[in-house]
């Protein structure tokens, strides 16, 4: 029969097993080699655009790479889905955007700001998402 | 209960509750959203009430975690807490904490960071005001004449709960590194270390409640805390699979988040069997309730439902939708919300001196919560697959899916009525049991009722 420092003994090996094989399958997935984003075309506009879907809180409502609210529409392939045009019009317009009958908040955004997010729509949209990218956005793939 | 320093959970008992509330106020919100009515959305728009719904989850279950430690160390260290003082200090700048974030999600100033939305800035006082809360139970434990298992792993769950929280504070330009770590803090807390707090509570409920010998107890939850970190530290893989790194987390996340169940399940049957053991009866039988039901629910929330969707060959379908929804609702129910309601509904009768054990009020608050967060996860579980369906196979647009599946949302509010009509009924018992008294501590004045 199993006993309590037998039980512990397991508690502690297999966390510190595990644990340090997640750090090295994290270093490994994350070194440069391994790279599935694109990580060199990372602009100032990319990081200004993210850093603007971060204080306006839009994956509250949106998904990006199927993360997010799921309230709104999927925007890993906006760019591709809706053109930088289309994207920027909905940023800057002064009236709530209300498609079908669901509101956004009227950002009201500056052209820069709207090429940022419009930048970082682009870089998004070329991530290589193990698959994922054809079946997060279906209706991309007809454009 | 022995010692006076444990009423103070009490009033973190008393926080967290008022925070549960409003949780469910802005679930409303979102839930009336979902079917057109917005009235609020110029004051409260869905991100703002999902940003408050889903962090005052966090705050609410931590503020129990919190009380439940302050309630459960001393007893366990067989001493009086090294400071009742400092432990008000920490309750009132945590509140205060809260506050601001949570005024602060109505007025822009957040980061749009599920599950992680507090600004950075408040971020720093967070760690300062858990630091004060470890300092007060390390110190306590340290100070003690005992240190049981059962102490152990819940300080350890309190801990890395802690030292967790940082990954989350870093800054990344890339949005798949952010999201990479992101998940070390949300999927590492409740998947991984929450399950260790879970596990010291349930532990200490069952010693308390079955009378089942401690020795005994202790093993096993080495056993299934051993099991939480074995699956639970690589399945964070399941959240990898499909946010632009390697493909090797398809296998392993795939693996070990199919083990995931395993620990849950280890977890409810542990307390089933050691209810069936115990020759103790103990009367509080609300008590024993969220207990066996916090084991059970969790298993089949967090277990089996996070099951249905956690292979990648499922998951890549499945991800981003209210399939996810379905699985967190029920998985944080079962999981952390009940156990908090466990160790709350056993303290209250000790802390006051009301036996207030086999009331009608607190039998339907149990039925009343379970049945109508059952329902709730079956509406979002259909809305879930017809949204797969619809916007996935059959590549309609997201709002026409949505406009579709919105009749869910009728029947998802209909069982969140009956879900806080039982949240009432035990806030109504809650505030029935009055204040915590010495003379009740000491055992010196108790009255059955």
């Amino acid at each position: 029969m199993l006993s309590k420092s037998q039980a512990r003994t397991f508690f502690l090996g297999g966390t510190l097993v595990t644990f340090l094989a997640f750090i090295g399958l994290t270093v490994y997935s994350l070194s440069p080699q391994n790279d599935q984003t694109n990580h060199d075309q990372i602009t100032e506009g990319v990081i200004r655009g993210k850093h603007l879907w971060e204080v306006n809180n839009c994956m509250g409502c949106h998904t990006i790479m199927g993360e997010g609210g799921y309230y709104a529409p999927e925007l890993t392939k906006v760019y591709e889905r809706r053109g930088p045009d289309f994207i920027k019009a909905v940023l800057k317009t002064p009236i709530p955007w209300q498609p079908r009958g669901r509101k956004m908040v009227a950002y009201e955004m500056s052209e820069e700001d709207a090429q940022a997010l419009v930048e970082y729509f682009q870089w998004i949209g070329e991530l290589d998402l193990n698959g994922f990218e054809r079946i997060v956005s279906p209706l991309s793939q007809d454009k | 209960m022995k010692y006076k320093s444990q009423k103070v959970a009490y009033w973190f008992f008393a926080l967290a509750i008022l925070l549960f509330s409003l949780q469910i106020i802005y679930g409303f919100i979102m839930g009336f959203a979902r079917i057109g009515m917005d009235g609020l959305h110029e004051f409260i728009p869905f991100n703002t009430a999902r940003a408050v719904h889903t962090n005052l989850l966090v705050v609410w279950l931590l503020t129990g975690f919190m009380g439940a430690a302050y309630y459960i160390i001393p007893e366990e260290a067989q001493t009086e807490l090294i400071s009742v003082k400092l432990a008000f200090v920490q309750l009132i700048s945590l509140a205060l904490v809260g506050v601001v974030a949570i005024v602060g999600f109505h007025f822009n100033y957040w980061e749009g960071r599920k599950f992680l939305e507090i600004p950075r800035e408040l971020d720093y006082l967070v760690v300062v005001n858990v630091l004060l809360f470890l300092g007060l139970i390390l110190g306590t434990l340290y100070k003690g004449k005992r240190r049981t298992t059962t102490a152990l792993v819940l300080t350890m769950g309190l801990v890395f709960a802690a030292l967790l929280y940082l990954p989350g504070m870093i800054w990344f330009d890339s949005q798949v590194t952010d999201s990479f770590f992101r998940w070390w803090v949300v999927h590492l807390w409740v998947e991984g270390v929450w399950e260790l707090i879970m596990g010291g509570i349930l532990s200490y409920l069952l010693i308390k409640l079955t009378g089942v010998d401690r020795e005994v107890i202790e093993k096993w939850l080495y056993v299934i805390v051993g099991l939480t970190f074995l699956s639970g530290i690589l399945g964070t893989g399941h959240h990898y699979y499909f946010i632009g790194v390697n493909k090797i987390w398809l296998v392993v996340g795939g693996v070990f988040s199919a083990l995931e169940p395993l620990a849950f399940l280890a977890m409810a049957l542990f307390a089933m069997y050691m209810y069936k053991k115990g020759e103790k009866s103990h009367p509080n039988k609300i008590a024993l309730f969220w207990t066996i039901g916090a084991a059970i629910v969790s298993f089949i929330g967090a277990g089996l439902l996070g099951f249905a969707h956690t292979l990648p060959q499922t998951n890549i379908y499945t991800h981003g939708t209210l399939v996810t929804a379905m699985h967190g609702h029920y998985a944080f129910w079962g999981a952390y919300a009940m156990i908090v309601l466990a160790i709350i509904s056993y303290a209250l009768p000790n802390m006051t001196g009301r036996k207030r054990y086999n009331v009608n009020t607190g039998h339907y608050a149990f039925w009343l919560t379970n049945i109508g967060m059952l329902g709730m996860t079956v509406a979002f579980g259909v809305a879930g697959v017809a949204q797969v369906y619809l916007e996935r196979k059959m590549k309609l647009d997201f709002m026409d899916v949505q406009n579709e599946i919105s009749i869910h949302f009728v029947v998802l509010l209909l069982c969140a009525t009956m879900f806080a009509t039982g949240v009432i009924l035990y806030i109504i018992e809650f505030l029935r049991f009055g204040q915590p008294t010495d003379e009740a501590v000491l055992g010196e004045n108790t009255t059955e009722e």
